[in-house]
């Protein structure tokens, strides 16, 4: 409360009467326009009040007269969205995978969609950005357990693997040695195994004894040399990627009884573009053929 | 700010009730001839003049590029400035430019005050010349207040519609100039008047207007009292050495109204004639001393000499002096020189000097090649069938000139490393002529893989050399390559793979 207006005698100027500690106010009045700009503020949030929703009316809200709402504009700009898609993503639902390759922009777009839809739908079991991990292979390698083209990719991912739900899927099976062989028998083979790619170096007898069970039970899916069989989705034994692990350990123990992985078939999932965009994606990620 | 400062005698403030909100007190500033005049509307018609033909100024660029001397391409996110182009990351030359600007006003008002304010400020030129429509149109100061007291009448009317409609077409003018300085000036102005043009345009446009319109219509001193931070902090650049205008009150002191014929012996040079305050534009009086209010314009000074003039008294009365010396002269000692030098001014220049400096080299040493390496996250790395480790790379390459180019990309490491470059759709390309198109960046995939012997240690440094193989230009980036913890599993995805127990 003003306490006592009275005159400044250093600069002959009124006070405001409020004092603090001794310390009186000297009356400096606003410019009268700078209300006005408050006032026009305070009528601008009225108005603005009544147009768009922000009162909160219990369990609902008052809409505003203009009927806004940032749900539906996001709809809207959604569908803005996918009607600009529509034309490239049909062309890409359309065109052969080989083909989508050799027209660069068409590509690009399928690399980026394919990155999405891997995030979403293949991560799970390959690992971000396609590390693979243990059981599930690195789509990023050389190493193709049923070929790295593009077309194989494609067939990979409509059909699945082992997918009971697919009469196409791709399917082989390896037998359970434990019961077949001894327990020496798959030392001595798993030895061999992991020599054929230089990961072991066993002596003379053992790698003729090894050499002599893989080519009486394994060479007719692995091949003669370890090389795989992409027929069946046999791995490459003679290079360094091993699903399944690389310890001698490992190896026998995927001798002994095998597991076999399966990936579901996408091809009734997701949408044929999206298979093709993926398909575009995994071969573009360094390893494709 | 003080309501005396608007306040033109005759107001006792003793007896004014205190009021939070204060009416505007209208200020009506009188024409003024002389020297300082003449050189204000000189410099007006220069800076107006630059203002308006800038955007007009064509300049060749080649083919399917702006032809505009000055153009900030916000859509296209150039700035052109004649054989100059600005990056978006390259904005920094224009804050260095900008502080620049601000420490060569800090010097300027260190030595000469508000040189700035008074003459070269947009706030004061459009101010001036809406002032002076107004003097064409309304009459002078004593003519202007007669009317606006006066009853509307049709003189009165048709003389407000037309200063308006003027004042409206000069603010139109002034915002669709601005436009031009961001869209292709002719292009824009007949889009702008045919209504051809975006609504983004009119909007600006009709903004620039309307602000214009109300800054230098009807704000005027209030933008530069109440608005402007400036006058808040620039005494802090003054200092005793500081030419400013000034009322040499020694010499003026004690004034009065003369008589024809009186003797100035006794009295002071001032004949109180007002004069000083009736030209002032923000409405002052500068015999109270120096004040925030005042923007240095000098009108008074030709006001004041024209008075002196006509009295035959030396003129000067009202002036440009230092502080120091006003104090000199009013004790009767002789004249000091206005020191130039001083700690104040020597820091201000000494810091123009090393940031003019710092953007000459900038400018001069800048390429317009650029390199970015993103190294990929997921996988980290990847064992290819051989046992050898790859690594892979996002590489921007930036070509900032308007013709495509080849680029050599040459990566340095330990020996048996191997580098290939893709087109982020896997394709291979020669890495020893990568194109990519003018006046972009062109992201590419880069794959560096190296024998697992030849890996020395987890994280390898390694550079990546790009080279504009037409012009030579160069960038290095230096990243790393990421291999498996050595003695682990050479797969180090299966680490985590037990064994399974043998039957
Ligand atoms: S114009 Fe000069 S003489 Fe007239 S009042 Fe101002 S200072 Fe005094
Ligand atoms: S006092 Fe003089 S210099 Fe200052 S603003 Fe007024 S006319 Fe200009």
């Amino acid at each position: 409360m003003p306490t006592k207006i009275e005159k400044d005698t250093a600069t002959g100027r009124m006070t405001t009467g409020h004092e603090w500690d001794g310390i009186k106010e000297l009356n400096t009045p606003l410019p009268k326009w700078w209300l006005w700009v408050f006032y026009a503020c305070i009528a601008f949030s009225a108005v603005w009040v009544v147009l768009y929703p922000g009162i909160p009316l219990g369990t609902t809200y008052f809409k505003g007269v203009l009927g806004y709402s940032t749900r539906v504009e996001h709809a809207e700009n959604l569908a803005a969205v996918e009607a600009g898609r529509a034309d490239i993503l049909a062309k890409i639902r359309s065109t052969d995978v080989s083909d989508i390759l050799k027209d660069p922009e068409t590509a690009t777009y399928a690399v980026a969609g394919g990155r999405v839809a891997f995030a979403e739908n293949c991560a799970a079991c390959h690992a971000a950005g396609g590390a693979g991990q243990a059981g599930y292979p690195a789509l990023g390698d050389d190493d193709w357990l049923w070929g790295g083209d593009i077309h194989a990719i494609r067939q990979t991912l409509l059909h699945g693997i082992r997918s009971a739900t697919d009469a196409d899927t791709r399917t082989s099976q390896m037998p359970a040695f434990g019961e077949i062989l001894d327990r020496n028998q798959i030392q001595t083979v798993a030895t061999y195994v992991l020599s054929l790619s230089g990961a072991a170096d066993p002596a003379p007898a053992v790698k003729t004894e090894g050499a002599q069970i893989f080519a009486d039970n394994c060479a007719s899916c692995h091949g003669e040399t370890g090389q795989g069989g992409r027929d069946f989705g046999a791995p490459n034994l003679a290079d360094q990627v091993w699903l399944y692990g690389g310890s001698l350990d490992q190896v026998a123990a995927q001798v002994a009884q095998p597991r076999h992985g399966v990936m579901p078939n996408w091809g009734g999932r997701l949408d044929d573009a999206t298979i093709n965009m993926l398909a575009v994606y995994v071969h573009s990620l360094g390893g494709g053929e | 700010m003080s309501t005396s400062g608007i306040d033109m005698g005759g107001h006792d403030e003793t007896t004014a009730p205190p009021a939070l909100f204060a009416n505007r007190l209208k200020v009506y500033a009188k024409a003024v001839q002389g020297p300082v005049r003449r050189i204000k509307w000189a410099l007006l018609v220069v800076m107006l003049g630059v203002y308006y033909i800038l955007p007009w100024i064509r300049w060749d660029r080649g083919p399917g590029r702006p032809d505009q001397a000055l153009l900030l391409d916000l859509e296209g996110r150039r700035g052109y400035f004649f054989d100059l182009e600005i990056w978006p990351d390259e904005i920094y030359y224009l804050a260095g430019l900008l502080i620049f600007g601000a420490v060569l006003l800090f010097l300027v008002t260190s030595l000469y005050g508000r040189l700035w304010c008074g003459y070269a400020c947009p706030q004061t030129v459009w101010t001036d010349l809406f002032m002076w429509v107004e003097r064409k149109i309304e009459g002078d100061r004593a003519e202007r207040i007669r009317r606006d007291k006066a009853a509307l009448s049709f003189d009165k009317a048709w003389r407000k519609v037309a200063k308006h409609g003027a004042w409206v077409l000069i603010a139109a003018a002034t915002g669709g100039a601005w436009i031009m300085y961001y869209r292709d000036a002719p292009t824009v102005t007949m889009e702008i008047l045919t209504g051809q043009a975006s609504a983004t345009v009119y909007s600006m446009f009709a903004l620039f207007t309307i602000t214009t319109y109300t800054l230098a219509g009807w704000a005027r001193e209030q933008v530069c009292t109440y608005m402007c931070p400036w006058p808040r902090f620039q005494a802090a650049m003054l200092d005793d050495q500081t030419v400013t205008v000034t009322y040499q009150a020694w010499r003026g002191e004690p004034r009065g109204k003369y008589r024809k014929g009186e003797s100035f012996d006794l009295r002071g040079d001032c004949v109180d004639c007002t004069q000083c305050v009736q030209v002032c534009p923000t409405g002052i009086d500068i015999r109270d001393g120096i004040q925030l209010e005042c923007i240095n314009c000098g009108l008074c000074v030709d006001a004041c000499n024209n008075v002196m003039d006509k009295l035959h008294r030396p003129s000067a009365l009202i002036t440009w002096d230092t502080f120091a010396n006003q104090a000199a002269l009013a004790k009767g000692e002789p004249p000091r020189h206005m020191k130039i030098i001083r700690p104040r001014t020597l820091i201000y220049a000494g810091l123009i000097v090393v940031l003019g400096a710092v953007m000459m080299t900038a400018m001069l040493t800048r390429t317009r090649v650029d390199a970015t390496v993103i190294r990929d996250r997921a996988p980290l790395f990847v064992t290819l069938s051989d046992g050898s480790i790859r690594n892979g790379y996002t590489l921007k390459i930036t070509n900032r000139r308007p013709e495509g180019s080849d680029f050599a990309v040459v990566v340095d490491g330990p020996e048996g490393l191997i580098a290939t470059v893709h087109t982020p759709d896997g394709r291979e390309l020669p890495a020893d002529s990568v194109e990519v198109r003018g006046d972009t960046q062109g992201a590419l995939r880069m794959f560096i893989a190296m024998p697992r012997k030849a890996i020395p240690e987890e994280q390898t440094p390694i550079n990546v050399h790009i080279r504009n193989l037409t012009t030579g230009e160069e960038a290095s980036v230096a990243t790393v390559f990421v291999a498996p913890p050595s003695g682990g599993d050479r797969t180090q995805r299966t680490n985590s793979v037990a064994p399974v127990q043998m039957p």
